[in-house]
């Protein structure tokens, strides 16, 4: 597929199981592990489709996606939504942030692949 | 004298006939709607002058919802009924049925009642996996482990042909994920056996209190100049109280709420917060009140007055929790100590001096909050006697966050600070590699 996918996620041994898989599955993955500075970063990088954990370092996943759907450049970016916590009023938290699916741990590897390329199907029929 | 808890049923069944909402019910008899709730699904007791408001609002008789077991049984069966899921059973017949088979119709009865019971145990646990950060940070670090395992074992065994480096690679990321999960699940394990069982948990006679205080919004103003044998009463009559030491506490806590309402009425409070500005010392030089009775009363009408509401927590001079009020973002331990790096416990050693300091809870949700806290002290003073004292902290959350705020967590167990001098036991949160 050869699309650009960023990974912002504070646990390092999932942040390289993803990345494993999506690379073996032709995208290029980029990855970060703070919510600090994830609302920049994304913005600099514009990928096709950003995974993003809810629990994370200095700014929660809501916060984030709020802040992307504000802003112009990245306001139409698929976002993948990663959580241990699986409530309804989680993924309820979610679909009003802003997120395009909504992924609840523990997850397979396959699930989010196919997550990811959906995504991107869907957001290439949408335009 | 308190009627069966069935009562409830009868209320429910009433209400619904006359298709009023429970929170215009619970508005009209002045109690709030979760309490009525309660009620309702015969959870918590009922009598006297509420049950007659509730049956007054019904426009029923009081003897229709307080009658005896015949009407309570039919009322619980047709409340069973009304539950079936895959069953059709004839409603309308209830009365037969119990008539020519009173013993099946108790035995369905009660386990319908059991079946509630335990629905609220249920309840109870999630409520406390939701609420407690032990329980909940340790869940999700321990899911965030299996994540991890599970990713890590599908590529060793999914992917055929894979390079030795990276073979390697995720061999030892299973290792150290599989030794983080293992000290995680032994140490959740020791912590639930601390804990002891969930329902002694639930009668703990601070949590009902709390409870109590929560029903009524940590509102008791229209008890005015109520007498002190009044006040009595009020609290003999709480159902959420169900111990002698409750009420005990619960008595204590009333008197001073209330008379911290007589000192800061709620209507300048209300001009002084209506720009969301919150200036306990202010008030304090304004008011001539004690800075404690102006945290306190803060809090308290902080749920009516300001969208955020405030937090409070109070602690003894041994650094045990008394009262607590929680917020949003700062969790307030329920079972074990608290950071001993809160001003609160600071105030302890320093009485009468108001203390001011923005914290920040850590965790991977860090929030910053301004804390106020001071101690003062408590019963009359007497000749060479050391007078003992009471500390307390209000919890203004804070919109922004920067770097400024002292770092400080919930209880040792579910810190994640390291390095911290104050550490009392290791955390849950097993330490990365």
């Amino acid at each position: 597929m050869g699309k650009n996918v960023l990974v912002i996620e504070d646990e390092p041994n999932i942040i390289e199981a993803i990345s494993f898989i999506l690379s073996r599955d032709g995208w290029t993955v980029a990855t970060h592990s703070n919510g600090h500075d994830a609302v920049g970063v994304v913005t600099a990088a514009l990928p096709d489709v950003v995974i993003l954990d809810v629990m994370l370092p200095g700014k929660n996943g809501y916060d984030i996606l709020r802040e992307l759907r504000e802003a112009e450049l990245t306001k139409g970016i698929p976002v993948l939504m990663l959580t241990a916590k699986g409530q309804v009023k989680d993924r309820e938290m979610a679909a009003r942030a802003g997120a395009s699916r909504f992924m609840t741990k523990p997850f397979s590897n396959a699930e989010v692949l196919d997550a990811v390329r959906e995504l991107v199907v869907g957001e290439q029929q949408a335009q | 004298m308190p009627q069966s808890g069935l009562a409830g049923s009868r209320i429910r069944e009433r209400r619904l006939v006359a298709k009023v909402r429970q929170a215009e019910l619970a508005e009209r008899v002045g109690i709030s709607a979760s309490y009525l709730n309660l009620i309702e699904h015969n959870r918590r007791r009922i009598g006297g002058k509420l049950l007659n408001d509730i049956a007054k609002a019904l426009d029923v008789e009081p003897s229709l919802l307080s009658e005896g077991a015949e009407a309570a049984l039919l009322a619980t069966l047709r409340e069973a009924a009304a539950d079936a899921e895959g069953a059709s059973p004839e409603v309308a017949r209830s009365d037969e049925f119990a008539g020519r088979f009173p013993g099946f119709a108790a035995l369905i009865a009660e386990q319908h009642q059991r079946l509630r019971s335990l629905e609220h145990t249920a309840a109870t646990l999630t409520d406390r996996l939701t609420h407690d950060p032990h329980l909940a940070t340790s869940v999700h670090e321990m899911l965030t482990m299996v994540t991890a395992i599970r990713s890590t074992a599908g590529i060793l065994a999914e992917t055929k042909e894979i390079e030795p480096e990276w073979r390697n690679r995720f061999h030892r990321n299973l290792n150290e994920d599989s030794q983080r999960l293992a000290e995680g699940a032994e140490q959740l394990v020791s912590y639930l056996d601390d804990a002891g069982d969930a329902r002694a948990g639930m009668t703990l006679p601070l949590e009902e209190v709390e409870a109590m205080l929560q029903a009524h919004d940590f509102q008791f103003d229209a008890l005015g100049e109520a007498s002190f044998e009044t006040l009595q009463a009020f609290v003999a009559n709480q159902p959420l109280l169900t111990t002698e030491a409750a009420r005990d506490m619960a008595l204590g806590v009333v008197r001073q709420l209330r008379a911290d309402a007589r000192d800061l009425p709620m209507e300048m409070l209300a001009r002084h917060l209506k720009d969301g500005m919150v200036e306990p010392t202010w008030l304090v030089s304004e008011t001539g009140a004690s800075l404690s009775a102006v945290l306190r009363r803060l809090a308290a009408v902080s749920d009516a007055l300001l969208e955020r509401p405030l937090g409070l927590v109070m602690a003894d001079a041994s650094g045990t929790l008394m009262l607590r009020k929680p917020v949003e973002g700062f969790a307030i331990p329920r079972f074990s100590g608290a950071c001993p790096k809160w001003p609160l416990f600071q105030a302890l050693s320093r009485p009468m001096q108001a203390l001011r300091q923005r914290l920040t809870m850590a965790g991977r949700e860090a929030r910053d909050f301004d804390c106020y806290a001071v101690s003062e002290p408590v019963g009359q003073i007497q000749v060479n006697v050391a007078p003992l004292y009471h500390a307390y902290m209000l919890i203004v959350p804070l919109d922004v966050k920067d770097d400024t705020g002292a770092p400080v967590g919930s209880s040792c167990r579910v810190c994640p600070l390291e390095l911290c001098d104050g550490r009392r036991e290791p955390s849950l949160l097993a330490a990365r590699s």
